[in-house]
């Protein structure tokens, strides 16, 4: 189960404001995670909590296909990306870490920062401050797959003879 | 009934034809990467338990987004993809003397129409302007790909951009890939690949078509496509070492929809803080004062890009209160522009020349801007923070009207200058 803190961010969250060019050099997962956010919200590293989850409006991660960026959330503790839409590479990225990018529909208007979000993945729903209840977009099963493996390198090992 | 990227995804996975949302499993015929994202690939590579790339003459690592290195954490880094490539053996490696990767990639000769390419780069659609279908990956998906020369593709719907008519004197690709921003937005393309024809991009050169197809992920594109022509095959005559088959879209091929422009009555377009969708015609902004003005990146740092900036500053001085960073995308645009005395005349006018590099374009390298400072760039992302200081503005717009803005020191009409 995935629950945490929701971050609201809005619409056109770019790959420059998760995690900024210049940080583009790091290599440790963990360096780029005090980073995260940094371009938009310069104290979100140092306030977020394992678990917390992100939301954002249309278009999420645009720009970049940067892994650093969904790298730099998942090790900030961010749990999941719950947005309206996606821009197709950061959706990939965040997937193939293991980072759930689930889409739902009016979610950057349903949640407010600061509001408790828990996620099931199986069941498809979102429960906003243990009352509100939101569907996502069902995760295509072969990204699910690929999910529940906890990203691309472990499905990879496991499955390397039908790749 | 198929488009380009269709036949391209259908031919790569073995398969007869395809249809747009399904998922397929294609054979990789090249990958690449700059050196920000290439450690991460492979240690991507090597936690799926793969030692060695699947085919070390189809990969490559490329050092150019910032070169030379500026502290000791990106000198690491380099060195470290300099190790890579050995440990490797790859065929292929760039180090900091070549260029920005997507000039570079077909300069030497890797790229060829109906081929399946990817890149550790959103720009990587830059390369279907040679008939390609060629998408931008991340390091986890680009582990798999250089481990196993296979990756899954989701068949994208095509949109096709349709420019009919003569661009007028001053007005180059930039404008029509601004003004295709404009009309379709920046996620109205989202998964889907960007088609464009009609007689004006007939008459573009082989640069000029790559401008398009460099800025089809700012719609959310997954890759740009253009047909190619004779074009095409002289641009890659003596550069590309074997045969290839090109792809053509079938008369009937399904798209999901058509923008048609009219290139006769576009006007130079300017792409306004924060967004790339934001585009204006520059009459709109015109007289908006700048301090920084960069002419380079893999948008428009070709040798034509780099000579209509030195026309329009061609003995005349830029304006005192900007500074102008002028950087060729590669060594063999840099070496031809020298020969044409291009450099001589941008230095004349008081441009800073840099060396190739991704240079001031992604905001790591060098040309930072300052609070409250405002650039006007012929790059591709203008976010906020993008170039600096997150108080900053960038303006996007083409290498005329970058160049015809340095020396009015506010942002000019080309077409007056």
């Amino acid at each position: 189960m995935i629950r945490g803190k929701a971050w609201n961010y809005g619409d056109d969250v770019n790959t420059d404001f998760i995690l900024p060019g210049i940080y583009l050099e790091l290599t440790d997962p963990d360096e780029m995670g005090r980073h995260a956010m940094e371009g938009i919200d310069p104290e979100f590293a140092e306030n977020v909590q394992q678990g917390d989850v992100v939301i954002g409006g249309r278009n999420f991660g645009l720009g970049s296909s940067r892994e650093h960026a969904p790298i730099a959330l998942k090790h900030s503790g961010v749990s999941a990306v719950i947005a309206e839409g996606f821009a197709r590479i950061f959706y990939r990225n965040a997937t193939n870490l293991g980072l759930p990018a689930l889409e739902c529909l009016h979610v950057s208007k349903e949640v407010e920062t600061g509001d408790t979000v828990e996620v099931d993945l199986a069941k498809g729903k979102i429960v906003v401050n243990g009352e509100k209840e939101l569907d996502f977009v069902p995760v295509p099963e072969f990204m699910m797959e690929i999910l529940e493996d906890g990203g691309l390198r472990e499905y990879i090992k496991k499955n390397r003879d039908k790749w | 009934m198929s488009t380009v990227a269709e036949k391209i995804l259908a031919s790569h996975g073995d398969l007869d034809e395809v249809h747009p949302g399904e998922i397929v499993k294609a054979e990789i015929d090249f990958a690449f990467m700059p050196a920000l994202t290439a450690a991460l690939a492979f240690y991507a590579m090597y936690d799926m338990d793969i030692e060695k790339v699947w085919d070390r003459d189809k990969v490559t690592i490329l050092l150019d987004h910032i070169a030379p290195a500026t502290n000791v954490t990106n000198a690491s880094l380099h060195k470290e993809c300099r190790e890579i490539a050995k440990e490797q053996n790859l065929r292929h490696f760039y180090d900091i003397n070549v260029g920005v990767c997507h000039q570079v990639i077909p300069e030497k000769g890797h790229v060829y129409p109906g081929m399946l390419m990817v890149g550790a780069d959103s720009h990587t659609c830059t390369h279907g302007a040679f008939g390609a279908f060629a998408t931008g990956i991340g390091s986890t998906d680009m582990g798999a790909a250089i481990g196993t020369g296979k990756l899954w593709f989701k068949v994208p719907e095509t949109v096709r951009v349709n420019v009919e008519g003569r661009l007028s004197p001053s007005v180059m690709s930039k404008d029509v890939i601004l003004k295709t921003a404009k009309e379709l937005g920046a996620d109205g393309a989202t998964y889907c690949s960007l088609e464009f024809t009609g007689s004006t991009i007939r008459d573009m050169s082989v640069g000029a078509r790559m401008t398009l197809c460099n800025m089809a992920i700012e719609l959310g594109g997954k890759t740009g496509i253009v047909e190619p022509d004779d074009k095409t095959i002289r641009f890659l005559e003596g550069r590309v070492k074997h045969g290839y088959t090109p792809v053509y879209s079938d008369g009937d091929a399904v798209y999901r929809e058509t923008l048609e422009i009219d290139s006769d009555a576009l006007e130079p377009q300017v792409a306004c803080p924060h967004a790339v969708d934001n585009v204006k015609p520059v009459t709109e902004v015109a007289g908006k004062a700048v301090n920084q003005v960069f002419i380079g990146s893999c948008t428009n740092g070709r040798l034509e890009d780099l000579q209509a900036a030195a026309e329009m500053m061609r003995g005349k001085r830029i304006h005192p209160d900007v500074r102008v960073i002028a950087t060729p995308a590669s060594y063999e645009v840099y070496d031809a522009a020298n020969s044409q005395g291009i450099i001589k005349t941008l230095m004349d006018a008081g441009a800073v020349v840099c060396n190739p590099s991704c240079s001031v374009c992604f905001g790591g390298n060098h040309g930072i801007l300052a609070p409250g400072e405002v650039s006007l760039s012929t790059s591709n992302r203008n976010f906020r923070g993008r170039q600096g200081s997150t108080e900053s503005y960038v303006y996007l717009c083409s290498p005329a009207t970058a160049a015809a803005s340095a020396v009015t020191g506010v942002i000019t009409d080309p077409r007056e200058a």
